[in-house]
């Protein structure tokens, strides 16, 4: 694992959370269908809701907040994946970023959860617990979709352009793993190509910064709801 | 909503607390149990406010709706009996008055 701090760590993991949370809520209300609708917005929640612990845990170290880690940093301070940061997709490219998204995050849950630290491990455990229906969810999906031509038309279409960014969720040395689980689970080889890491933004984060901070930067002193 | 024909509603019942009888709470339209498992979850049990559901399918539910009676025996139904005059006697004669 590339030398970072636990704080940076925590940003990361929580970064991805806020932001993937952000963008799969953008469903709300015009998902496929009223109970897709329901399911997807109550894991964008969870999802959120993790980052909020996530940034708890890092704003204890950096003698900071949640709400500051969470909003008041410029776009570029975000430590997210790349594959978080694309906005609201076609659905079958929803279902595969969802896929690919909790199949890395169970990857780096696995590793957190066996940390040395008790606060990382205790919150990674804790995670996983809600997680293990995220990826019920995104299973289910995976299997509809394969099971009819068309759906698996698109689904493949949409993996072999997510990939890239799904490598680039986990450090080098869990990516091998995450190719092992895929192709394990799809039945086929996915595209041998260099990941879209972590570290570099693509334009849409901006765009979303400046939606999801909006209401911060117009009440820094705390919105009243 | 779309309806796919492979679709199939679920009736979803609800035991607020342990112990307490199951109530119907409402429905989720699903292609299969599984599906139906984690929209019944999201829909009925994401505020904490169910301790365990039951999914039944629609289809599964054998419904009685006819109920006959032709000879009017109202004695054998609740509405059969009009106690207010006898309420009252009763009042009077224990000297309380309805407050």
């Amino acid at each position: 694992m590339p030398e970072r701090s636990r704080a940076d760590l925590l940003l990361e993991l929580a970064d991805d959370e806020l932001v993937i949370g952000w963008r799969n809520s953008e469903w709300t209300g015009i998902a496929p269908f009223l109970e897709e609708d329901v399911a997807f917005s109550s894991i964008a929640q969870n999802e959120i809701g993790h980052a909020r612990a996530l940034y708890e845990l890092a704003a204890e170290e950096l003698g900071s907040t949640a709400d500051e880690l969470a909003f008041d940093r410029s776009p570029g301070d975000y430590r997210c994946a790349p594959l978080v940061e694309l906005r609201r997709l076609e659905w079958a490219w929803t279902v595969a970023r969802h896929w690919l998204y909790e199949l890395a995050d169970e990857l780096r849950l696995e590793r957190l959860k066996a940390s040395g630290d008790p606060a990382v491990a205790g919150l990674a455990a804790k995670m996983d617990r809600e997680e293990t229906y995220h990826r019920l969810h995104a299973d289910m999906w995976v299997t509809r979709l394969l099971s009819v031509r068309e759906g698996r038309l698109r689904l493949d279409e949409a993996l072999d352009g997510l990939w890239p960014f799904a490598l680039g969720v986990l450090d080098e040395e869990l990516r091998p793993e995450l190719r092992r689980r895929a192709e394990a689970r799809l039945g086929r080889e996915l595209p041998d190509v260099d990941p879209v890491a972590r570290g570099d933004h693509v334009g849409e984060l901006a765009e979303l910064w400046e939606e999801m901070t909006s209401v911060r930067r117009s009440a820094p002193a705390g919105a009243q709801w | 909503m779309s309806e796919n024909a492979t679709d199939t509603v679920f009736e979803v019942f609800r035991q607020e607390r342990k112990g307490q009888p199951f109530q119907h709470a409402g429905s989720v339209l699903a292609p299969d149990l599984r599906f139906a498992e984690i929209y019944a979850r999201e829909q009925y049990g994401r505020r904490q406010e169910s301790s365990a559901l039951w999914l039944v399918r629609r289809d599964a539910i054998d419904e009685l709706s006819d109920f006959p009676d032709e000879f009017d025996l109202k004695y054998r139904r609740v509405d059969g009996y009009s106690i207010k005059a006898r309420l009252k006697e009763a009042r009077e004669r224990a000297g309380t008055q309805p407050s």
